[in-house]
């Protein structure tokens, strides 16, 4: 696999009124081409930073990001400039000129990297119509729905041939259904153009439905990164924890009450697992909290669980259900 | 009022439009530039530069801070020099304009910081060049703002035309110095008086009309 970038040792500090702010910290990662890699993360964590070296927007402090074998930081201003032709970026805000027509907007890059003009209005209008927005070519953006609106972003970002497109919380700013339609139509141009793709989000359904790796960054830290599934079935870090499970369980009956997690794919979900428990060991559990999503096709589900208070019961009852193949994992009441 | 007088302000009607078109036009020559300059050296803009953005500034607010009958007569051995004359019509668009380049100057500045921010980052993302950033992103986008602006200019430009009466310019504020005010006709007085609020709130409707029908917000 060709590794589109490669960051090393990325930090980044701030420095505010005599204060220095760490934003970004010792964060190493690839990205391969023809992926779709999503960066997640809640507010503040360091994602928009992050994602803004990828196109040299923001200068990392110390470290390196290669872009095809390319340090970044090592460019001329023209050589950048030049580069970011094939990077290409979208942004929550969709950042349309709203005194430009669609047409206008979309050919906005052509014309930046020196297309003739004889054959920009081409190339915009077959973009707009990958988006499915070659009708509204003559409108201007201030009449288009946000959800359009982040299309003709997209048919912009398009236009130069770009090799990556990094986006910015492109969705976060619409609604659940139209956020499902844009992330179709980013799915769908990373499989027909081979287009690399990067997503930033705080959102666990963006990455969880397009995603095929994902990077957790935590605190400025990337806190965990791995596949999708591996990621959302095991989380290992305390942030991927709590991002794959958000939800707080009910309190457990008693104080020291002792907390388990079970989590299982869809292979499996035909079992009554507690029934079954019950059952055949004759242990009861509490159920505190249960759920399940899909992931990349595959349901999986969770449940925390209140072990019963004699230890010996509680081992039963672990033994049980690792034995059955699902993955248990302790859960601190704090968590 | 007699013929004499009709005559004379008909006259005075046209080389007040004349002053206020051309102080006007002159004037955003180089108050446009200008104050895309201020906005562009400003902190945290394209291409942020503190020396030039000080000392543009500090010439700017000197000479905004200057009551423009002051500028007038300060001005007088300039226009000589530029159009030969110090006194009629031609001679006090030379100060017109330049009492008029510094608030087109902080104006259009003030245009241009309305645009959004993101606009700019997406104009970098695509390497747009910061000359190529202003010129095809932030002054398009601020268009609507600059002809509101341009509307507030051109008035202002229109009031201190009639100031320039008071050291030999044209127009209808001579007029109304000369017969209103020094022989007491009250009724040329009112007339003038009339007819320039007529053509400020002409220029404003003008001005609110143009930038309503660009803004495609």
């Amino acid at each position: 696999m060709t590794k589109v970038y490669e960051l090393k040792n990325v930090y980044k500090t701030y420095h505010n009124d005599g204060k220095e702010f760490e934003a970004l910290k010792n964060v190493s990662l690839d990205v391969e081409e023809g992926e779709i890699f999503g960066i997640i993360g809640m507010s503040g964590a360091g994602k928009s930073t992050l994602v803004r070296t990828l196109n040299r927007l923001e200068d990392v402090t110390s470290g390196t990001v290669e872009f095809y074998g390319k340090d970044l930081a090592a460019l001329s201003a023209g050589d950048l400039r030049h580069i970011r032709h094939s990077i290409s970026m979208i942004f929550q805000s969709f950042n349309l000129v709203n005194q430009r027509t669609v047409l206008s907007n979309v050919e906005q890059p052509l014309r930046i990297a020196g297309v003739p003009r004889s054959k920009r209005r081409g190339i915009a209008l077959e973009m707009l119509s990958i988006v499915g927005l070659e009708e509204k070519w003559n409108v201007f953006p201030a009449r288009l729905s946000g959800g359009q609106k982040q299309r003709v972003a997209i048919a912009r970002a398009l236009a130069a041939n770009p090799n990556v497109l990094l986006c910015d919380e492109a969705t976060s700013a619409l609604d659940p259904k139209i956020t499902g339609e844009i992330l179709d139509l980013l799915k769908k141009i990373n499989k027909e153009r081979n287009l690399t793709i990067v997503i930033i989000t705080h959102e666990m359904s963006v990455v969880e439905k397009i995603c095929d790796r994902v990077a957790i960054i935590d605190n400025g830290e990337l806190a965990e990164i791995g596949e999708v599934r591996e990621v959302f079935s095991n989380p290992k870090s305390n942030a991927a924890k709590k991002l794959v499970f958000p939800s707080n369980p009910f309190a457990p009956s008693s104080e020291d009450g002792r907390l388990i997690r079970i989590v299982f794919d869809g292979t499996k979900s035909s079992e009554p697992f507690i029934a079954n428990l019950v059952e055949q060991t004759g242990k009861k559990v509490n159920i505190l909290s249960a759920n399940t999503r899909s992931v990349g096709g595959i349901g999986y589900g969770q449940m925390v669980l209140e072990l019963p208070p004699d230890p010996e019961d509680q081992n039963t009852v672990i033994n049980f259900f690792k034995g059955n193949g699902l993955t248990v994992s302790e859960v601190k009441i704090d968590e | 009022m007699n013929d004499f007088i009709i005559d004379a302000i008909q006259k005075g009607i046209l080389e007040t439009l004349q002053m206020t078109f051309f102080a006007s036009l002159f004037s955003y020559l180089v108050g446009l530039p200008l104050g895309v300059l201020l906005y562009a050296t400003s902190k945290g803009r394209l291409l942020e530069n503190r020396v030039v953005n000080f000392i543009v500034g500090l010439i700017v607010n000197i000479m905004r801070s200057l009551p423009f009958l002051i500028l007038l007569v300060l001005l007088i051995p300039f226009t000589r020099f530029v159009v030969g004359t110090s006194i009629g019509t031609k001679a006090t668009i030379v100060p017109l304009t330049v009492g008029a380049i510094p608030i087109v100057a902080r104006m259009v500045e003030s245009s241009l910081c309305e645009v959004q921010p993101g606009i700019i980052e997406a104009a970098k993302s695509m390497g747009a060049s910061p000359f190529y950033t202003i010129l095809h992103f932030i002054i398009p986008e601020a268009v609507p703002s600059l002809l509101q602006g341009a509307a507030i200019n051109i008035a202002t430009v229109l009031g201190y035309s009639a100031m320039a009466g008071v050291i030999g310019g044209g127009g209808l504020g001579a007029i109304a110095l000369q017969y209103g005010y020094y022989r007491y006709q009250k009724d040329v007085l009112w007339t003038t008086v009339a007819l320039l609020v007529a053509m400020v709130m002409i220029i404003q409707e003008v001005g609110t009309i143009l930038a309503k029908a660009k803004r495609k917000v």
